[in-house]
């Protein structure tokens, strides 16, 4: 992967193919508020993610992240703009994407094997075959011994590792991933941080990384965009992360290029959270 | 289900202290009568009403009786359940014919269905069907009105990410819809045991040739006291071990779910 730096509203770089594995156009999404009053959640987007780079979408909280990966995954129709993957208008699910989601997801009536061997299930592979396949997975995901337990049973970064094994083993292009991280404790979070950019460095897939923490955002993406404090919500800048790979993100934090890359960012940041906070206080 | 230990009083503990709770409470109703404070008229006698269950058993004469009401109750609990299952996900997943039902679906719920069972007499005879009909009634709505709600209360996000995986509808419904029903069902299969029983021995009360309830109603009419609340300890007892089988079954199925409720009161 390059690291070519980016300005704002680039063009597709030259070396990748010719259409972005996901391509937000002008998309606005705007819904029905209690008293009647639309609400406008996210405003014109434009925004490429090329085929395998990892993009991190940051904001402030409640400012539509999760909305533009509810359209990514077509679980979401925009109120306008469109949405193409691969250069094709999406219509429908997008069935490209594998989402991650921020709760859990889990079919909780179904063992970890078998939530990770579903989604093969429903493709037509017979069950004594995806079960082996999801076997594979799940020590891939460091969980061999554990995939008969029910999702209760589990401890939650255990149940997002089998999120992740869910996701992956399908093998999809394009990734969406919404905070899937945020409800963990610190060390089961850097653990699932660097077991993703392993994964994700053996098998390049498009991802869109949504999270409010700067560091998680800066540590795993090739990009980081900035989006505004909502209403409204659209990209206001972007950064390229030109820090080499492969990275250990509890120790990438400490470098200096760490460092300024989030002093740099945190000043665009701050400006939406504060007008955010200001927003919300009315 | 394993019997572990819960806030220190083991289960056997348990076990002892309802055997000593049912022995008081039969020998406070003997006491009771016997020093009249209770009439013996209206209130029989613990002992005679134990002796006429085991003359019933030994000459073997309340078996046809018990048959009748048994299976009666079997067929009301199976039919119901399965057609409240089955149009409770049709409903569930088709939102416009829940909303024309609707109305329909309330007044049936609402309207004291026991009033059925002469009409049921008169489509159905006097044999076991009309007692199934009326039983189908009172169990249906139970099961319907909880699938209903079952399905509509499927994780959002859970489904947002089947589908997403890649699943046809028929794949939803089974691999999403009818496991998260389950566990609804099953919590109204427990009251929908006691409403089979209600429907078979009201509708063998209101006209039938044999049944507890017939038995029961015979009992009555000659001011016998003791059959009467033989019969309806008889029937406690079946409803009860009905249940039982019903929480064993459920405890097999719904193995996936965190032992919370269970412990408490179906232990």
């Amino acid at each position: 992967m390059t690291t070519a730096s980016y300005s704002t509203r680039s063009p597709p770089r030259v070396e990748a193919p010719a259409a972005p594995a996901v391509r937000f156009d002008k998309v606005s999404c705007r819904f029905g508020g209690h008293d009647g009053a639309a609400y406008t959640a996210v405003a014109d987007v434009d925004l490429d993610i090329a085929p395998g780079e990892f993009v991190a979408v940051v904001g402030p909280t409640g400012c539509g992240k999760s909305t533009l990966l509810n359209v990514a995954s077509g679980l979401l129709e925009p109120s306008s703009g469109q949405l193409s993957v691969f250069g094709h208008r999406l219509v429908g699910l997008n069935r490209q994407a594998a989402y991650l989601f921020q709760a859990d997801a889990l079919m909780p009536w179904c063992t970890g094997v078998d939530n990770i061997a579903a989604g093969l299930q429903f493709r037509g592979i017979p069950r004594a075959q995806a079960q082996e396949e999801a076997r594979g997975w799940l020590a891939r995901v460091g969980l061999r011994a554990y995939g008969d337990r029910y999702p209760h049973q589990m401890s939650g970064g255990m149940r997002k590792r089998v999120a992740l094994a869910q996701a992956l083993i399908l093998d999809p292009p394009i990734l969406l991933m919404d905070e899937p991280f945020s409800a963990l404790d610190i060390q089961t979070r850097q653990m699932m941080e660097d077991l993703l950019l392993k994964l994700w460095s053996a098998n390049r897939k498009s991802v869109i990384f949504v999270t409010h923490d700067l560091e998680e955002a800066i540590s795993m993406a090739d990009r980081v965009v900035v989006l505004s404090a909502g209403p409204g919500t659209h990209p206001v800048a972007e950064f390229a992360i030109d820090l080499p790979r492969p990275r250990e993100v509890s120790e990438i934090r400490l470098t200096p290029e760490f460092v300024r890359l989030h002093a740099d960012l945190w000043q665009v940041l701050k400006q939406e959270v504060l007008r955010s906070h200001a927003h919300a206080e009315g | 289900m394993p019997r572990v230990k819960k806030k220190g009083i083991s289960h056997a503990t348990v076990m002892l202290y309802r055997v000593l709770l049912l022995i008081a409470a039969f020998v406070a109703w003997w006491g009771l009568v016997k020093i009249d404070v209770l009439p013996r008229f209206f209130f029989g006698d613990p002992i005679q009403v134990l002796q006429r269950l085991l003359r019933w058993f030994t000459t073997g004469t309340i078996f046809p009786h018990l048959a009748d009401t048994l299976l009666e109750t079997m067929l009301s609990f199976v039919i119901g359940t399965a057609s409240g299952l089955v149009v409770g996900l049709w409903l569930a997943l088709s939102p416009i014919t829940a909303r024309v039902l609707d109305p329909f679906i309330k007044a049936a719920n609402s309207m004291p269905r026991l009033i059925f069972a002469p009409i049921f007499a008169l489509w159905f005879g006097l044999g076991i069907w009309s007692k199934v009909a009326l039983g189908v009634t009172l169990v249906f709505f139970v099961v319907f009105f909880n699938v209903f709600q079952g399905v509509r209360e499927v994780s959002p996000v859970v489904l947002a990410n089947v589908r997403l995986m890649g699943a046809s509808r028929a794949q939803l419904m089974r691999w999403v819809y009818l496991p998260s029903a389950t566990s609804w069902v099953f919590s109204s299969l427990h009251n929908a045991v006691g409403l089979a029983f209600v429907g078979s021995v009201v509708g063998e009360y209101l006209g039938s040739a044999r049944g507890i309830g017939y038995l029961i109603l015979q009992a009555e009419g000659v001011f016998d006291i003791d059959s009467v609340l033989a019969g309806i300890l008889l029937l406690t007892v079946f409803a009860l071990i009905l249940d039982q089988t019903v929480s064993r079954i459920e405890r097999r199925l719904l193995r996936w779910q965190a032992p919370i409720q269970a412990q408490t009161l179906q232990a």
